[in-house]
């Protein structure tokens, strides 16, 4: 009995340890935020930095209460996040569909190969002029660039994972006289979904690339014009406002997307 | 009359500086309902034997002919095992059984009862809506099995099929696979290096020979140890006999050619 009570309080003890780690990890997390802006704030304040250049914290807030309470922060919030995911998605589904034909025709992933690594190595922001041409200056050409920058390298990756699935797989299948097709759907796809679940979470981080860039070039509405708009205009507190509203965004898209992770993966 | 009858028949495999011959004119018949096993060392061709016959690679030179007829051309059924099971990990054992039926558009009522009444019959009734991973390395090669044979296939083909398992569970299996082929009347053909497993099993051994793969001789099991369970002919004073006499063949086999251990 005794030793049963001794066994449960070294239990307890690690458990309290561990709580404790994470709070202790929470609050130095917290006192970095917190003395971050207060000393931007501050070297802002004492012109240690030029408050021209670099805002501060209070202007950007007061800017951000005021934009959103017209109303005209949310616009662009909502333009930049559409964009962005729709991008992000049909970058990542033409990826995988461009990555199956590779797969069931390999004479195609023949010929195609040295033009994959030539689009793989190209920086993909660079062809955003020709594609404003091709589609237009507006929504379809950003969504494009945010697109292509995940499109090739989700090609890439996921071709490669079909490519490592075990070969014995297809062996059970042929013996069954299955197709080509068949071997796809019930082992290649499958066995690969891991992989296309990971290339997710790399592709929400391209997709904010290729939109930011792509509404540099070419926007009316979006966080990435107000970047230039602030910038053309000299209002670095729009420049920083519309910074910080990208950060969080892009923060909680990647942890969504984790999310869908953690309960596709559970799920298999 | 010879159910599969292979005449001939060669391989040759090709890479980029060189190739190398698999197999070289293996003729052999086999009869319906018979159980042959392939011993020989590594790298003797035994695998590339059963893909051919699977269907699998396509011979370099020769035939291979079924009821008389190319192999390429009829439409028959085969079952082929492998050293590991190859379950999907992410289909349940229901739907692993049924893949085969589900290739060929044959899922019904009908063959998912047939499903569950051989899962049961091999000793695993009620697993069905289970995942692989909660099985043990036997129970996953005996869905295998049943997997197999659900397809109703004209010729079982066996590359190692019990190598993997440890060996209580491996003569188990064995005495299982015995019972169900002489139940349903299958022909089947045995890849293995276990000589034993090899003489427990089969009516006829053959033995090849390494570089290139060719049949050295041909043994037909005495009859006293073909109609004995698996498990008792390892008891048999001419078990012993002819372990020693294929022994002997496959050490002078590998003497002469040279050949190294893998």
């Amino acid at each position: 009995m005794g030793a049963k009570k001794h066994e449960l309080k070294l239990f307890k003890a690690y458990q309290q340890n561990i709580i404790r780690e994470r709070k202790w990890t929470f609050c130095w997390q917290i006192i970095l935020f917190i003395s971050f802006f207060i000393l931007w704030e501050l070297s802002s304040r004492f012109y240690w930095i030029d408050p021209l250049l670099f805002s501060s914290p209070l202007k950007v807030m007061t800017l951000l209460i005021e934009k959103f309470k017209d109303g005209s922060m949310i616009v662009h919030t909502q333009v930049t996040l559409f964009e962005t995911i729709l991008g992000f998605i049909i970058g990542t589904i033409l990826g995988i569909i461009i990555a199956t034909f590779l797969w069931l025709f390999p004479r195609f992933a023949k010929i195609m190969d040295p033009y994959l690594v030539i689009l793989n190595a190209m920086p993909k922001v660079a062809l955003g002029p020709i594609i404003i041409v091709a589609l237009g200056p507006g929504y379809t050409s950003i969504i494009a660039m945010g697109a292509i920058v995940s499109i090739i390298i989700t090609t890439i990756v996921v071709y490669t994972g079909f490519k490592e699935v075990d070969p014995n797989y297809l062996k059970v299948l042929q013996s069954f006289r299955a197709t080509r097709w068949t071997c796809f759907k019930e082992a290649i796809f499958p066995a690969t979904l891991p992989v296309m679940i990971s290339t997710l979470k790399v592709n929400v981080g391209l997709a904010w690339v290729g939109v930011i860039v792509g509404e540099f070039l070419v926007s009316k509405e979006g966080l990435g014009y107000l970047i230039v708009y602030g910038f053309q205009v000299f209002d670095f507190t729009l420049v920083m406002s519309s910074l910080v509203l990208i950060a969080i965004c892009a923060a909680v898209m990647y942890k969504m997307v984790e999310k869908l992770e953690n309960m596709l993966i559970i799920k298999n | 009359m010879a159910f599969l009858k292979l005449e001939h028949v060669s391989h040759l495999y090709f890479s980029n500086k060189t190739y190398t011959k698999a197999l070289d004119d293996i003729s052999l018949s086999i009869n319906r309902g018979e159980f042959i096993s392939i011993l020989g060392s590594s790298g003797c061709g035994k695998s590339t034997l059963l893909s051919i016959i699977a269907g699998i690679i396509k011979q370099t030179k020769g035939n291979v002919l079924l009821n008389n007829i190319p192999l390429h051309q009829s439409d028959y059924v085969l079952g082929y095992m492998l050293q590991q099971d190859y379950l999907f990990p992410w289909k349940r054992i229901i739907d692993n059984v049924l893949i085969g039926l589900k290739v060929q558009k044959k899922v019904s009522k009908k063959t998912r009862q047939k499903a569950l009444k051989l899962l049961d019959e091999v000793g695993l009734p009620h697993l069905e809506d289970t995942f692989p991973n909660e099985l043990s390395g036997g129970m996953r090669q005996r869905v295998a099995l049943v997997r197999t044979l659900i397809t109703n296939p004209e010729i079982l083909l066996l590359d190692e099929p019990f190598s993997a398992l440890d060996y209580q569970t491996k003569l188990k299996l064995e005495d299982l696979v015995y019972r169900l082929l002489k139940q349903y009347h299958k022909t089947a053909i045995l890849v293995t290096h276990d000589i034993g497993e090899a003489i427990s099993l089969s009516d006829r051994i053959i033995l090849m020979d390494t570089n290139p793969g060719r049949i050295s001789t041909i043994i037909d099991v005495p009859k006293v140890l073909r109609e004995e369970k698996p498990f008792l002919v390892r008891r048999q004073p001419s078990y012993q006999q002819l372990f020693d006499h294929i022994w002997a063949s496959l050490n002078r086999g590998s003497e002469t050619n040279g050949s190294k251990e893998t």
